[in-house]
């Protein structure tokens, strides 16, 4: 049962992720590769104002949402002067000194060795110590992320974002500011991604650079084209299978370490079938 | 008469080739002005230095009683009563036809567009328009999945929607049957009828004679003539230039 939970847990936060990724690649159209380094920016922002300044974790989350959307707005500014390929190579190259940041800053991130002894969240009291608690937490968070990206991409805000996605020169000349409308977007699902790195962090209590390289980013992104990009049901389907897939494996009785490196197989294979097969994924309309 | 818009020495050059050469013309307000020249002599990319998809290398652009300006943005073009076609149709393919149209109303800003909910404003507006060009059947419909002719149709559609007081249509002709060339004369008609100005560029002389109260000749990106339709077609030179005769 715990082993369910822990599961779900990991599906709810990787759903956070999955979900605000898409709002940038699914319904905007820019391929960023470099959302793990907005998860991993809130986890340590998260993480550093609970230990160095005592904060409550209720206080510290939105804070560090706040610090990452400032990163994210920086790097949005940059990003935006690139489309297509260019933009994809250009996200990539942020998440690599992001990660390069998180490995080499000994002093605030102390590297390589991470950072032990996160706090659980605690409310009035209230520590969320049982998994069962946590879970309530993540899921109640996850809901409140869905409903701010459903209320967003059912407003004329969302359809122009899609119109970008579909055309941004035809629709710059109906008189929208397409930039604007990219850098707004791409910040929001930045503090969303920080929202589950604060979540992450404070749930396995122990935080390094490897959990947010840019691997991490390529499985986000193949979690929501597996799922569906351009639709919000796709990536919350999409966190679900693939954190439970490689799960599953480890009940045919592989050794660990060949496992692992299945984990990464299987992955490879079923996006490469995916985009044969149905490159709108399990249930999504737009193919990218 | 006053005019919609008006050029003054405007210039576009791509690498060493001068598409646009000291182009200056005059647009008149609640007319229809139609643009002819050959192949490649830059009436496309006329439109497209209107509307900011090029930027203009020289020269100045009048907009109805605005300052004269050195450059225009893509993004100002609504915000100066101008909307437009494209010659290779330009659609949002993957959304549906009715949201094609909706971009076309909606709230600029973007704290404006997020707490905008299209049922309430709309309705009417994409009803009356969809249903002017046929298509409020195949609202819901995505705009990829329309045939080539009910694609230029809700290109003008989505022109149409925004009010401008100027249209720019390129080509919005070529390929159509008889009855959508109806439909989309008639609709040129009504805009010259409430007033609004249309720029058009086609290559079909007879539509061209029935419809424009003006006409521009462009050749290699200069001012070929310029008159009634009468007067420019019998012109000696336009016969040599563009009909080949």
């Amino acid at each position: 049962m715990e082993y369910l939970i822990h599961i779900a847990i990991f599906s709810a936060i990787f759903g956070i992720l999955a979900i605000s990724l898409d709002l940038i690649v699914g319904y905007t159209g820019m391929l960023s590769v470099a959302h793990a380094a907005f998860y991993g920016i809130g986890a340590y922002a998260t993480t550093l104002l609970l230990k160095m300044l005592g904060l409550n974790f209720f206080f510290a989350l939105p804070l560090a949402v706040v610090i990452t959307m400032l990163v994210a707005l920086l790097i949005g500014v940059v990003l935006s002067k690139f489309k297509t390929d260019y933009y994809a190579l250009a996200s990539l190259g942020f998440g690599v000194i992001v990660y390069v940041v998180f490995q080499n800053w000994l002093q605030v991130t102390r590297g390589p060795f991470g950072i032990p002894g996160i706090p659980r969240p605690d409310m009035f009291g209230f520590t969320f110590v049982e998994n069962v608690a946590f879970l309530l937490l993540a899921l109640v968070v996850l809901a409140c992320v869905y409903a701010l990206a459903r209320f967003m991409v059912r407003s004329s805000f969302g359809r122009i974002l899609t119109a970008i996605r579909e055309d941004e020169t035809a629709i710059s000349v109906f008189g929208y500011r397409t930039t604007s409308y990219k850098l707004i977007i791409f910040t929001i699902a930045a503090g969303m991604a920080a929202i589950a790195g604060g979540l992450y962090a404070s749930y396995i209590t122990f935080i390094a650079p490897s959990a947010f390289s840019v691997n991490e980013s390529i499985f986000i992104l193949a979690i929501v084209i597996l799922g569906g990009a351009g639709s919000l049901r796709g990536p919350l389907m999409g966190a679900v299978v693939l954190v439970l897939l490689p799960e599953l494996l480890r009940f045919v009785g592989l050794p660990s370490d060949i496992a692992a490196q299945m984990r990464q197989l299987l992955y490879g294979v079923i996006l490469v079938l995916l985009m044969l097969y149905r490159p709108q994924g399990l249930v999504g309309t737009y193919k990218l | 008469m006053t005019n919609a818009l008006e050029t003054k020495q405007l210039v576009k050059k791509f690498g060493g080739v001068v598409a646009i050469d000291r182009f200056s013309v005059q647009i008149r307000k609640g007319e229809i002005t139609g643009i002819i020249g050959p192949n490649g002599s830059g009436k496309t990319t006329f439109i497209n230095v209107l509307t900011g998809i090029s930027a203009m290398d020289g020269g100045r652009v009048v907009i109805g009683d605005q300052q004269e300006k050195g450059g225009i943005k893509a993004w100002e073009v609504f915000e100066l009563g101008i909307a437009r076609t494209f010659q290779n149709i330009r659609l949002f393919e993957q959304m549906s036809v009715q949201d094609n149209v909706l971009i076309a109303m909606t709230k600029r800003s973007p704290l404006a567009a997020l707490f905008e909910r299209h049922r309430d404003i709309h309705e009417t507006l994409v009803k009356e328009v969809l249903t002017r060009v046929g298509l409020y059947d195949k609202r819901r419909a995505l705009a990829k999945e329309l045939s080539y002719g009910q694609r230029k149709l809700l290109e003008i559609a989505r022109a149409l929607a925004t009010s401008a007081d100027m249209i720019l249509f390129d080509e919005p002709f070529a390929g159509l049957f008889p009855e959508m060339v109806r439909v989309v004369s008639d609709i040129l008609k009504e805009l010259r009828a409430g007033e609004k100005t249309v720029v058009l560029i086609e290559h079909d002389m007879a539509i061209i004679r029935e419809l424009c109260d003006r006409i521009i000749v462009m050749d290699a990106g200069q001012l070929l003539a310029e008159g009634m339709p009468k007067q420019v077609l019998t012109n000696p030179a336009v016969i040599e230039a563009y009909l080949g005769v």
